[in-house]
Protein backbone atom coordinates (compact mmCIF):
# COMPACT_ATOMS: atom_id res chain seq x y z
CA UNK A 1 0.00 0.00 0.00
CA UNK A 2 1.22 3.97 -0.94
CA UNK A 3 -0.18 5.72 1.90
CA UNK A 4 -0.46 9.56 0.51
CA UNK A 5 -1.54 12.36 2.85
CA UNK A 6 0.29 14.91 1.70
CA UNK A 7 -1.62 17.47 -1.15
CA UNK A 8 0.46 17.90 -4.11
CA UNK A 9 2.66 20.64 -5.14
CA UNK A 10 3.71 22.34 -1.87
CA UNK A 11 5.96 19.67 -1.54
CA UNK A 12 7.64 16.77 -3.81
CA UNK A 13 6.38 13.80 -2.10
CA UNK A 14 2.70 13.49 -4.03
CA UNK A 15 4.85 13.66 -7.63
CA UNK A 16 7.57 11.56 -6.29
CA UNK A 17 5.27 8.57 -4.44
CA UNK A 18 3.53 8.28 -7.80
CA UNK A 19 6.47 7.47 -9.73
CA UNK A 20 6.98 4.68 -7.31
CA UNK A 21 3.79 3.25 -7.75
CA UNK A 22 4.17 3.37 -11.65
CA UNK A 23 7.46 1.12 -11.40
CA UNK A 24 5.79 -0.94 -8.85
CA UNK A 25 3.36 -2.21 -11.62
CA UNK A 26 5.79 -3.28 -13.17
CA UNK A 27 6.70 -5.98 -10.25
CA UNK A 28 3.53 -7.49 -10.89
CA UNK A 29 2.61 -6.28 -7.00
CA UNK A 30 -1.24 -5.95 -5.51
CA UNK A 31 -0.66 -2.29 -5.75
CA UNK A 32 -3.30 -0.02 -3.29
CA UNK A 33 -3.16 3.57 -3.23
CA UNK A 34 -4.67 4.92 0.38
CA UNK A 35 -4.99 9.02 0.35
CA UNK A 36 -5.74 10.32 3.81
CA UNK A 37 -5.87 13.76 5.06
CA UNK A 38 -4.84 16.78 2.56
CA UNK A 39 -3.40 13.35 0.60
CA UNK A 40 -7.17 13.34 -1.44
CA UNK A 41 -6.18 16.79 -2.79
CA UNK A 42 -3.70 14.87 -5.41
CA UNK A 43 -6.52 13.60 -7.03
CA UNK A 44 -9.09 16.80 -7.23
CA UNK A 45 -10.14 17.02 -10.60
CA UNK A 46 -9.41 20.23 -12.35
CA UNK A 47 -5.70 21.19 -11.37
CA UNK A 48 -4.70 23.29 -13.53
CA UNK A 49 -0.63 25.14 -12.63
CA UNK A 50 0.09 27.19 -15.36
CA UNK A 51 0.38 29.93 -12.59
CA UNK A 52 2.21 28.12 -10.42
CA UNK A 53 5.20 26.84 -13.33
CA UNK A 54 4.92 23.25 -12.26
CA UNK A 55 4.27 20.43 -14.34
CA UNK A 56 0.79 19.17 -13.24
CA UNK A 57 1.36 15.66 -12.86
CA UNK A 58 -2.05 15.05 -12.03
CA UNK A 59 -2.81 13.49 -15.44
CA UNK A 60 -0.43 10.59 -14.72
CA UNK A 61 -3.33 9.34 -12.26
CA UNK A 62 -5.21 8.42 -15.18
CA UNK A 63 -2.99 6.00 -16.28
CA UNK A 64 -3.05 3.63 -13.54
CA UNK A 65 -5.97 1.82 -14.82
CA UNK A 66 -3.42 0.69 -17.84
CA UNK A 67 -0.92 -0.71 -15.45
CA UNK A 68 -3.25 -2.54 -13.38
CA UNK A 69 -3.39 -0.10 -10.69
CA UNK A 70 -7.11 -0.17 -9.85
CA UNK A 71 -7.60 0.26 -5.94
CA UNK A 72 -7.28 3.65 -5.10
CA UNK A 73 -9.11 4.70 -1.35
CA UNK A 74 -9.70 7.68 -0.70
CA UNK A 75 -11.21 8.26 3.29
CA UNK A 76 -14.28 10.07 3.63
CA UNK A 77 -13.84 11.71 6.62
CA UNK A 78 -10.91 13.54 5.33
CA UNK A 79 -12.82 14.28 2.15
CA UNK A 80 -15.91 15.77 4.57
CA UNK A 81 -13.31 17.83 6.71
CA UNK A 82 -12.15 19.63 3.92
CA UNK A 83 -15.52 20.46 2.30
CA UNK A 84 -14.67 17.38 -0.94
CA UNK A 85 -17.16 14.93 -2.17
CA UNK A 86 -16.89 11.81 -4.23
CA UNK A 87 -17.73 14.44 -7.40
CA UNK A 88 -14.68 16.30 -6.80
CA UNK A 89 -12.09 13.66 -7.26
CA UNK A 90 -10.49 12.73 -11.14
CA UNK A 91 -12.99 10.16 -12.48
CA UNK A 92 -9.93 7.47 -12.53
CA UNK A 93 -11.15 4.21 -14.49
CA UNK A 94 -9.59 0.72 -15.35
CA UNK A 95 -11.10 -1.92 -17.84
CA UNK A 96 -12.03 -4.66 -16.08
CA UNK A 97 -10.43 -8.20 -18.05
CA UNK A 98 -12.94 -10.41 -16.20
CA UNK A 99 -16.00 -8.82 -16.73
CA UNK A 100 -15.27 -8.24 -21.04
CA UNK A 101 -13.69 -5.38 -20.32
CA UNK A 102 -16.21 -3.28 -18.93
CA UNK A 103 -14.65 -0.05 -18.03
CA UNK A 104 -15.24 0.59 -13.70
CA UNK A 105 -14.11 3.10 -11.30
CA UNK A 106 -10.48 2.97 -9.82
CA UNK A 107 -11.36 5.17 -7.08
CA UNK A 108 -13.27 3.79 -3.74
CA UNK A 109 -14.26 6.58 -1.02
CA UNK A 110 -14.11 4.47 2.30
CA UNK A 111 -14.09 5.12 5.70
CA UNK A 112 -11.57 5.25 8.01
CA UNK A 113 -13.00 2.12 9.56
CA UNK A 114 -12.70 0.11 6.12
CA UNK A 115 -9.49 1.64 5.59
CA UNK A 116 -8.23 0.36 8.77
CA UNK A 117 -9.18 -3.46 7.70
CA UNK A 118 -7.74 -2.31 4.56
CA UNK A 119 -4.43 -1.62 5.82
CA UNK A 120 -4.11 -4.45 8.25
CA UNK A 121 -4.41 -6.84 5.12
CA UNK A 122 -0.64 -5.21 3.21
CA UNK A 123 2.09 -6.87 3.35
CA UNK A 124 4.03 -3.47 3.02
CA UNK A 125 3.18 0.48 3.57
CA UNK A 126 5.38 2.64 1.75
CA UNK A 127 4.73 6.28 3.29
CA UNK A 128 5.80 9.55 1.62
CA UNK B 1 14.96 -10.98 9.91
CA UNK B 2 15.32 -9.14 6.41
CA UNK B 3 14.96 -5.70 7.03
CA UNK B 4 14.75 -2.61 5.07
CA UNK B 5 14.71 0.53 5.21
CA UNK B 6 13.30 3.75 3.17
CA UNK B 7 14.87 7.29 4.37
CA UNK B 8 12.79 10.08 3.02
CA UNK B 9 14.66 13.11 4.34
CA UNK B 10 18.22 14.65 4.32
CA UNK B 11 20.50 14.59 7.37
CA UNK B 12 20.66 17.42 9.51
CA UNK B 13 17.19 18.94 8.11
CA UNK B 14 15.52 16.65 9.76
CA UNK B 15 15.92 13.55 12.39
CA UNK B 16 14.82 10.75 10.05
CA UNK B 17 18.27 9.56 8.71
CA UNK B 18 19.50 9.67 12.65
CA UNK B 19 16.63 6.75 13.33
CA UNK B 20 17.23 5.11 10.66
CA UNK B 21 20.57 5.03 11.58
CA UNK B 22 20.05 4.18 15.13
CA UNK B 23 17.63 1.45 14.22
CA UNK B 24 19.83 0.04 11.59
CA UNK B 25 22.72 -0.63 14.04
CA UNK B 26 20.09 -2.13 16.65
CA UNK B 27 18.72 -4.72 14.39
CA UNK B 28 22.37 -5.67 13.02
CA UNK B 29 23.13 -5.96 16.86
CA UNK B 30 20.56 -8.36 17.71
CA UNK B 31 21.64 -10.35 14.91
CA UNK B 32 18.95 -9.17 11.93
CA UNK B 33 20.42 -8.55 8.80
CA UNK B 34 20.12 -5.36 7.01
CA UNK B 35 19.02 -6.25 3.04
CA UNK B 36 18.86 -2.60 1.89
CA UNK B 37 18.61 1.26 2.74
CA UNK B 38 17.03 3.06 0.00
CA UNK B 39 16.77 6.87 0.00
CA UNK B 40 14.73 8.77 -1.71
CA UNK B 41 13.20 12.27 -1.59
CA UNK B 42 15.92 14.46 -0.04
CA UNK B 43 17.52 11.40 1.29
CA UNK B 44 19.74 11.32 -1.43
CA UNK B 45 21.72 13.99 0.64
CA UNK B 46 22.55 11.25 2.50
CA UNK B 47 25.00 10.10 0.34
CA UNK B 48 27.01 13.35 -0.11
CA UNK B 49 30.71 13.03 -0.42
CA UNK B 50 31.04 16.93 0.40
CA UNK B 51 29.31 17.31 3.70
CA UNK B 52 31.56 18.64 6.34
CA UNK B 53 29.42 18.70 9.71
CA UNK B 54 31.29 20.87 12.74
CA UNK B 55 33.38 18.25 14.62
CA UNK B 56 31.79 18.19 17.52
CA UNK B 57 28.47 16.80 16.35
CA UNK B 58 27.75 13.48 14.43
CA UNK B 59 29.01 12.74 10.68
CA UNK B 60 25.71 11.45 9.24
CA UNK B 61 26.78 10.14 5.78
CA UNK B 62 30.10 8.83 7.45
CA UNK B 63 27.96 6.82 10.00
CA UNK B 64 25.96 5.40 6.96
CA UNK B 65 29.17 4.84 5.12
CA UNK B 66 30.71 2.87 7.98
CA UNK B 67 28.24 0.79 9.19
CA UNK B 68 28.28 -2.73 8.73
CA UNK B 69 26.25 -6.21 8.76
CA UNK B 70 26.83 -8.28 11.50
CA UNK B 71 29.61 -10.34 10.00
CA UNK B 72 31.45 -7.13 8.97
CA UNK B 73 30.13 -6.91 5.18
CA UNK B 74 29.03 -4.12 3.22
CA UNK B 75 25.51 -2.78 3.55
CA UNK B 76 23.98 -2.22 0.32
CA UNK B 77 22.50 1.65 0.34
CA UNK B 78 20.74 2.62 -2.62
CA UNK B 79 20.25 5.88 -3.78
CA UNK B 80 17.35 6.60 -6.24
CA UNK B 81 18.39 7.86 -9.52
CA UNK B 82 15.60 10.27 -10.26
CA UNK B 83 15.66 11.87 -6.94
CA UNK B 84 19.10 12.16 -6.97
CA UNK B 85 19.29 13.51 -10.31
CA UNK B 86 16.86 16.22 -9.92
CA UNK B 87 18.73 17.45 -6.72
CA UNK B 88 22.07 17.39 -8.18
CA UNK B 89 23.65 14.30 -6.49
CA UNK B 90 25.46 12.43 -9.92
CA UNK B 91 27.98 9.27 -9.22
CA UNK B 92 30.73 9.34 -12.08
CA UNK B 93 28.71 7.42 -14.51
CA UNK B 94 25.73 9.77 -14.49
CA UNK B 95 27.43 13.26 -13.84
CA UNK B 96 29.38 11.53 -17.66
CA UNK B 97 26.14 11.08 -19.28
CA UNK B 98 24.70 14.54 -18.51
CA UNK B 99 28.34 16.03 -18.99
CA UNK B 100 28.65 17.53 -15.80
CA UNK B 101 31.97 18.00 -14.21
CA UNK B 102 32.52 16.44 -10.60
CA UNK B 103 30.67 14.23 -9.11
CA UNK B 104 29.44 14.33 -5.28
CA UNK B 105 28.36 10.02 -4.33
CA UNK B 106 30.44 8.95 -1.54
CA UNK B 107 31.84 5.49 -3.17
CA UNK B 108 29.61 4.07 -0.43
CA UNK B 109 26.60 4.53 -1.99
CA UNK B 110 25.38 3.44 -5.47
CA UNK B 111 22.83 4.63 -6.98
CA UNK B 112 20.14 2.83 -8.30
CA UNK B 113 16.38 2.57 -9.69
CA UNK B 114 12.77 2.71 -7.56
CA UNK B 115 13.02 -1.04 -9.38
CA UNK B 116 15.41 -1.55 -5.98
CA UNK B 117 13.16 -0.04 -3.42
CA UNK B 118 10.13 -2.25 -4.82
CA UNK B 119 12.43 -4.85 -4.62
CA UNK B 120 13.29 -4.40 -0.82
CA UNK B 121 9.57 -4.56 -0.04
CA UNK B 122 9.41 -7.94 -1.96
CA UNK B 123 12.52 -9.64 -0.27
CA UNK B 124 12.68 -8.50 2.99
CA UNK B 125 10.85 -9.42 6.04
CA UNK B 126 10.07 -6.05 7.29
CA UNK B 127 10.54 -2.71 5.76
CA UNK B 128 10.69 0.72 7.59
CA UNK B 129 9.85 4.14 6.47
CA UNK B 130 11.38 6.83 8.10
CA UNK B 131 10.56 10.42 7.05
CA UNK B 132 9.21 13.80 8.00
CA UNK C 1 -0.06 -3.66 13.62
CA UNK C 2 2.44 -1.20 14.28
CA UNK C 3 2.30 2.64 13.72
CA UNK C 4 4.65 5.18 13.70
CA UNK C 5 4.48 8.77 14.67
CA UNK C 6 6.79 11.40 14.60
CA UNK C 7 5.61 14.67 14.66
CA UNK C 8 4.03 15.96 18.00
CA UNK C 9 0.12 16.93 17.88
CA UNK C 10 0.64 20.13 18.02
CA UNK C 11 2.67 20.62 15.12
CA UNK C 12 0.68 17.73 12.69
CA UNK C 13 -2.63 16.04 12.72
CA UNK C 14 -0.62 12.69 12.32
CA UNK C 15 -1.44 11.19 15.51
CA UNK C 16 -5.23 12.31 15.52
CA UNK C 17 -5.22 10.56 11.91
CA UNK C 18 -3.53 7.20 12.61
CA UNK C 19 -6.19 7.26 16.12
CA UNK C 20 -8.59 7.63 13.69
CA UNK C 21 -8.01 4.35 11.52
CA UNK C 22 -6.40 1.71 13.56
CA UNK C 23 -8.13 -1.01 14.58
CA UNK C 24 -8.17 -2.47 18.21
CA UNK C 25 -5.05 -4.78 17.97
CA UNK C 26 -3.08 -2.03 16.58
CA UNK C 27 0.10 -0.03 18.71
CA UNK C 28 1.61 3.19 18.35
CA UNK C 29 5.02 4.03 18.53
CA UNK C 30 6.13 7.97 19.14
CA UNK C 31 9.43 8.59 17.94
CA UNK C 32 11.51 12.08 17.20
CA UNK C 33 8.76 14.68 18.05
CA UNK C 34 6.22 12.46 18.30
CA UNK C 35 6.85 11.66 22.15
CA UNK C 36 6.01 15.24 22.81
CA UNK C 37 2.66 13.92 22.47
CA UNK C 38 3.12 11.46 25.30
CA UNK C 39 3.53 13.46 28.29
CA UNK C 40 0.98 15.31 29.96
CA UNK C 41 -0.79 18.29 27.97
CA UNK C 42 -3.94 19.47 26.38
CA UNK C 43 -3.93 16.71 23.98
CA UNK C 44 -3.51 14.13 26.53
CA UNK C 45 -6.87 13.06 25.48
CA UNK C 46 -6.44 11.94 22.37
CA UNK C 47 -4.19 8.45 23.46
CA UNK C 48 -4.86 8.33 27.05
CA UNK C 49 -7.42 5.41 26.71
CA UNK C 50 -4.79 3.71 24.48
CA UNK C 51 -2.46 3.88 26.49
CA UNK C 52 -4.52 2.98 29.37
CA UNK C 53 -4.61 -0.58 26.92
CA UNK C 54 -0.98 -0.46 26.97
CA UNK C 55 -1.19 0.25 22.96
CA UNK C 56 0.89 3.27 23.64
CA UNK C 57 4.82 2.99 23.18
CA UNK C 58 7.84 5.96 23.46
CA UNK C 59 11.40 5.87 22.21
CA UNK C 60 13.06 6.53 25.63
CA UNK C 61 15.83 8.55 23.39
CA UNK C 62 13.74 10.98 22.03
CA UNK C 63 11.98 11.79 25.32
CA UNK C 64 15.23 11.97 27.01
CA UNK C 65 16.22 14.09 24.15
CA UNK C 66 13.65 16.92 24.91
CA UNK C 67 13.96 16.78 28.87
CA UNK C 68 10.50 15.62 29.08
CA UNK C 69 11.37 12.31 30.97
CA UNK C 70 9.65 13.66 34.07
CA UNK C 71 6.63 14.31 32.27
CA UNK C 72 5.83 11.07 30.01
CA UNK C 73 1.97 10.36 31.38
CA UNK C 74 0.73 7.00 32.76
CA UNK C 75 0.78 3.57 31.26
CA UNK C 76 3.15 5.20 28.45
CA UNK C 77 5.68 2.35 27.60
CA UNK C 78 9.43 3.89 26.93
CA UNK C 79 11.43 1.78 25.01
CA UNK C 80 15.15 2.09 23.48
CA UNK C 81 16.07 1.40 19.93
CA UNK C 82 16.26 -2.32 20.63
CA UNK C 83 12.72 -3.04 21.80
CA UNK C 84 11.67 -0.82 18.80
CA UNK C 85 13.01 -2.97 16.56
CA UNK C 86 11.33 -6.25 18.62
CA UNK C 87 8.00 -4.27 18.07
CA UNK C 88 9.17 -4.36 14.41
CA UNK C 89 9.23 -8.17 14.34
CA UNK C 90 6.34 -8.67 16.75
CA UNK C 91 3.76 -6.42 14.90
CA UNK C 92 5.20 -6.79 11.31
CA UNK C 93 5.79 -4.34 8.64
CA UNK C 94 5.07 -0.42 10.82
CA UNK C 95 2.57 1.57 8.92
CA UNK C 96 4.87 4.81 9.64
CA UNK C 97 2.31 8.29 9.37
CA UNK C 98 5.20 10.69 8.65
Amino acid sequence: MYLNRKSSYGTVYAIESLEVVLIAAAFDQDVSLAFIDDGVFQIVNGQNTDGIGMKNFSKTFHALGDYDINKLYVSKESLDERGLNEDDIMPLVYEDEDDDWAEKPSVKVVSNAELSLIMSEQDVCLSF
Amino acid sequence: MKFSIQINEGPYQHQASDTAYQFAKAAIEKGHEIFRVFFYHDGVNNASNFTVPPQDDRNVVKLWAELKQSDGSDIDKVVCVAAALRRGMLDESEAGKNSIEGHNIHPSFRISGLGQLIEAGIQSDRLVVFGD
Amino acid sequence: MLHTVNKSSFERNSLQSCINIIDDNSVILLIEDGVISCTNNANSEMIAGLAEDGRVYALQGDVDARGISSKVADNIKLVDYAEFVDLVVEHGTPVSWV
